[in-house]
């Protein structure tokens, strides 16, 4: 008998369990069989710092997020219409953040005593009517696990640890994802142990065939694939869109790419990954410590490499005094903070955007240096490539403020042609620039270090082996021009004014903001930079579709400002500023241009809440529009609530 | 001889891959490396004698001075780099290693140096120092040892003896000081020297030996600070008491010091290193045959620490001179390189070629 197929726009799965079950590899698969069906998909891995937490405990639980959809779709969804919790802990520690009517599909098997006592229960949840809110298919995973696998001759625990992957075929039935590319991946990864790669197969099958034999699920779910712009695409991370942006801007630049890092959460995967590329002339050197790393990409910059470092919040601070020397020295050089809850230590593996402040203004004396922010993991391959540009052109470390939700989601990406992607011109300096006139015959042309460019304000680089172009850098104040050590008053000013209007100029070559209003009568704007893009995108979706009007701006450059941000901003009554901080770039926007931009802060570790953002959104526009709160309903639509 | 079989001249010069003067090209002079800038230590600085002796010694490697890079950190010897018309980089406290290691991994043509001193190098800088020399970079590090910081106008010093008074140390400092060759034999560098800076012929026999040297060369200068720490290194200067100070090491030769060769080194079995004694036929005198030979080549670094340890923690009134050790390992650069070299040899295909089928790799799909 052939199961009824139900129709679904979009659905949000999380997939959780104990961090030794596998959860992220099992939501990599589901989302990579999504990408291959064409779906529109974004994903929010979420796992504990520690990397093996005692078994079985509220902390050791680790789930992984994925949200596909027939449609555009922006985030990973504020709350999963479907769990897939493997123990007790991880029922527990997600149950809160299910809506009513969810379903859950949990493995029954490690709900014994012992395991119910580690997750606070103090008996079994399934055993009463706590979870009758809920459809929960209780199965016993683990055990038909076991069984699928037993020809394979494993031990039980081996046999146990496919118990996955028939939670991925089981799912993968249910909403009929392809499973060519999932038993391809099976085959290669396990290709070397013969029984392990054929049990996971196996269980993979066995979860499928369980799902189509089985009553308990009655219906399947088709969500069809989403309209794209042509061409071609891959799922991508947001670390490794951003490594392939910078060996591209490596490529595009014919400069050699240079990476000095240190490991630390969440960035160390870009340094993974970039050490897997030699073949494109990529160094990759494991430093010392965070001081070395950078220490020795500005090494590298001096001698005509692309410097590049890559570290999180933690790493910034210890780099600070660097990255005032590459200020100093007029260096290209590639700072990439992929940030996390802080302060000190903070959430290593929860995501954060609060460092905008440190990029700015966390240096001493005034060391202005360029900032930029991907919007998304897929923009992160963008704007590395734009943090290059600018690193080249004007001769200055760029900071790049990616974060662990951009690190570590995903997204379906359209690989660019290359033809489509700027070209970048190191200009080395190559023969003397100045004439020293008047003195005597012997009158000869020198090089002067920092003798700028008119329209830039950027200094050559002159790299060694150029005969003829000797000089010396360093930390201390340079005389304009002639780069002579100066302690002159005026000079220093001058210095001072002129390093900042460099990175000011920069917005001379900034595109005019894209303002998203659709009819132009907004009288709210919400303006965000970073990974809240997702949110505020479906915040403000909803708050349309309701029938507000309101408009959105995102911010890629964050140091200088694009010229006419200022204009746009006047433009609207109320600005309403998101961000997962307390309020660091209201307080750079509200102390540039004198607007009274309100904040709307989370620092909880995760994204924020598209849900939660839509109503402080309709607040704003019911005081705009002078209506009252209650009488704003983001629900009452009928296409309201398409994007959660 | 356990190692010198091991032919030096068999080993990589450290300056090979740097472009060498045309032949028939004038040669150069210490003018050619002398910048415009004017030079600004104290009178009396011991950092005028080693730059005197870095300008005329530099021609005689015949290297195109492009070629040259200088890299120091803070303090008074860092700010070398300005004074020598090579291309320079005058960092940041300690770390100039860090900086030079960068510089020295991305270009093979280029000579690296380091400059830096006893606070630079073993204190705010100690670990990029440590780990550029187990590392082993190929770089020349100078460390301008006068054992006090001059630049911050005379606190104590990583390297200034235990009791040292000084501003911030009125009841003299409570630190045990590290002795440099030590801490880099310890680092299992592969070239350690010392030299001093009043000695222009073993200071300029020691660099020389230092940039042929492929792989970390330490060089530790004793240099006098006539401000703040005078006459710190009299006992090896002074022509009445060096002779009896200076314990000086000549790769195969008997280690052999004081008046008319009076004492030498021998193993010391008790305690596993190295000691002094009297030589002599008398009964408590050791036969000049039973001396140590001084084996630089040793590829074992034990012995080269037992003489290290002979150097006076506190007051300085002897000190091994020389090198301690001069072995070849492969360095951290040329093994960098030869990785890229492998990763890129055979494949096919442009940059551009092969990047566009990079980043449309993986699981793809096509949507019309």
């Amino acid at each position: 008998m052939s199961k009824q197929v139900r129709r679904l726009e979009r659905v949000i799965i999380r997939f959780a369990g104990d961090s030794g079950d596998g959860m992220q590899l099992t939501g990599d698969r589901f989302t990579q069989e999504s990408a291959a069906f064409g779906n529109d998909l974004s994903t929010l891995p979420n796992f504990p710092a520690e990397i093996r937490a005692p078994q079985g405990t509220l902390p050791g639980v680790s789930s992984f997020q994925v949200h596909f959809a027939d449609h555009d779709i922006l985030t990973p969804g504020d709350a999963p219409d479907v769990l897939v919790a493997m123990n007790p802990a991880a029922l527990r520690a997600n149950l809160a953040d299910l809506p009513k009517g969810a379903t859950i599909v949990v493995d029954t098997h490690d709900f014994t005593t012992r395991n119910l006592a580690k997750a606070d229960y103090s008996d079994n949840p399934l055993e009463d009517d706590r979870l009758a809110e809920y459809a929960v298919h209780a199965l016993d995973l683990t055990g038909m696990t076991v069984e699928a696998v037993k020809e394979f001759g494993l031990s039980r625990k081996d046999a146990a640890r496919a118990k996955n992957m028939f939670a991925l075929g089981l799912l993968s039935w249910l909403y009929g994802r392809p499973t060519e590319s999932t038993i391809a991946f099976l085959q290669k990864r396990f290709a070397k142990v013969p029984d392990i790669r054929d049990a996971n197969v196996a269980a993979y099958r066995a979860g499928w065939n369980f799902g189509e034999t089985t009553e308990s699920f009655a219906v399947s779910y088709e969500i069809k694939p989403a309209p794209m712009p042509s061409g071609r695409y891959r799922n991508i991370t947001g670390n490794l869109a951003l490594a392939y942006g910078l060996i591209t801007g490596g490529v595009r630049s014919g400069l050699q790419l240079f990476l000095g890092s240190y490991p630390i959460t969440p960035a160390s995967d870009i340094l993974h990954e970039l050490s897997k590329h030699k073949a494109f002339g990529v160094t990759t050197f494991q430093a010392e410590d965070e001081i070395a790393g950078i220490g020795a990409a500005i090494g590298a910059s001096f001698s005509g490499s692309l410097g590049v470092t890559t570290t999180s919040g933690p790493g910034i601070a210890l780099k600070s005094e660097s990255i005032g020397l590459a200020v100093m020295t007029e260096l290209p050089l590639l700072v990439v903070d992929v940030q996390r809850g802080g302060p000190s230590t903070g959430l290593p593996t929860k995501t954060e955007q609060a460092d905008l402040l440190q990029a700015m203004f966390g240096r001493n004396g005034e060391a202005p240096l360029p900032i930029v922010a991907p919007r998304s993991p897929g923009d992160c391959f963008d704007t590395a490539l734009e943090a290059v540009r600018i690193a080249v052109t004007y001769r200055t470390p760029v900071m790049l403020l990616s974060d662990g939700n951009l690190a570590n989601g995903s997204e379906p990406w359209r690989i660019p042609e290359l033809t489509e992607l700027p070209e970048i011109d190191p200009a080395f300096a190559t023969a003397p620039n100045h004439l020293v006139s008047g003195t005597s015959e012997d009158d000869k042309p020198e090089f002067w270090p920092y003798l700028r460019n008119e329209e830039t304000l950027a200094r050559p680089w002159a790299i060694p082996g150029t005969p003829g172009l000797e000089h010396r850098i360093g930390g201390l104040e340079k005389s304009d021009g002639n780069g002579n050590i100066s302690y002159e008053p005026a000079n220093h000013d001058f210095m001072v004014r002129t390093r900042a209007a460099k990175v000011e100029g920069i917005a001379d070559s900034l595109a005019p903001l894209e303002v998203d209003d659709p009819h132009g009568l907004s009288k709210v704007l919400v303006l965000g930079w970073g990974s809240t893009y997702g949110p505020i995108g479906a915040a403000v979706r909803r708050v349309r579709a309701a029938g507000y009007q309101v408009a959105q701006v995102h911010l890629r450059h964050l140091n200088p400002f694009p010229r006419d941000l200022g204009e746009v901003l006047r433009r609207y009554d109320k600005i309403l500023i998101p961000e997962m901080n307390l309020g660091q770039l209201a307080l750079l926007v509200r102390a540039r241009y004198l607007v009274d931009a309100v904040g709307y802060n989370h620092v909880r570790g995760l994204p924020l809440k598209a849900a939660e953002l839509a109503e402080a959104i309709g607040n704003l526009v019911a005081d705009a529009e002078g209506i009252r709160h209650d009488e704003v309903d983001l629900a009452g639509t009928s296409s309201g609530g398409h994007d959660r | 001889m356990s190692s010198s079989d091991m032919g030096l001249p068999l080993v990589r010069s450290g300056i090979e891959l740097v472009p060498a003067l045309e032949e028939g090209a004038a040669p150069q002079t210490g003018k050619d490396f002398t910048s415009d800038q004017e030079v600004r230590w104290c009178p009396g600085c011991g950092d005028y004698a080693v730059l005197k002796a870095v300008q005329g010694f530099l021609p005689d490697l015949a290297l195109r001075r492009e070629n040259i890079v200088f890299v120091s950190g803070i303090g008074c010897s860092s700010r070398f780099p300005y004074y020598l018309e090579t291309y320079g980089m005058h960092s940041i406290h300690g770390r100039a290693p860090a900086i030079a290691t960068g510089i020295a991994t991305c270009r093979e043509d280029l000579s690296v140096w380091v400059v830096t001193g006893d606070g630079d190098a073993l204190s705010i800088g100690g670990n990029h120092l440590i780990h550029a020399l187990r590392r082993n970079v190929n770089l020349t590090i100078l460390l301008f040892n006068n054992r006090i910081y001059g630049l911050t106008k005379g606190q104590y010093s990583p390297t200034s003896e235990t009791g040292k008074v000084t501003k911030s140390t009125p009841m003299g400092s409570l630190d045990h000081p590290f002795n440099p060759v030590s801490l880099a034999l310890g680092a299992e560098a592969t070239f350690v020297a010392r030299t001093i800076d009043s000695d222009r012929k073993h200071l300029t026999a020691v660099l020389s030996a230092a940039a042929e040297h492929r792989g970390a060369s330490l060089v530790e200068i004793y240099q006098n600070c006539p401000i703040f720490n005078d006459g710190a290194f009299d006992e090896v200067k002074s022509p009445t008491t060096r002779e009896e100070a200076i314990i000086p090491l000549v790769h195969g030769e008997p280690i052999r010091f004081g008046a008319a060769g009076a004492r030498g080194l021998i193993r010391d079995t008790a305690s596993g290193g190295v000691k002094v004694v009297e030589v002599g036929d008398a009964p408590d005198q050791v036969s000049p045959d039973d001396l140590l030979v001084h084996d630089a080549y040793n590829p074992d670094a034990t012995t080269a620490f037992g003489i290290s340890r002979l150097t006076d923690a506190g007051r300085l009134h002897q000190a091994p001179i020389g090198i301690f050790r001069q072995v070849s390992r492969p360095t951290y650069d040329d093994q960098a390189r030869d990785q890229i070299l492998q990763a890129t040899a055979g494949v096919e295909g442009s940059s551009s070629e092969r990047l566009a089928a990079l980043i449309g790799g993986g699981d793809t799909w096509t949507v019309a």
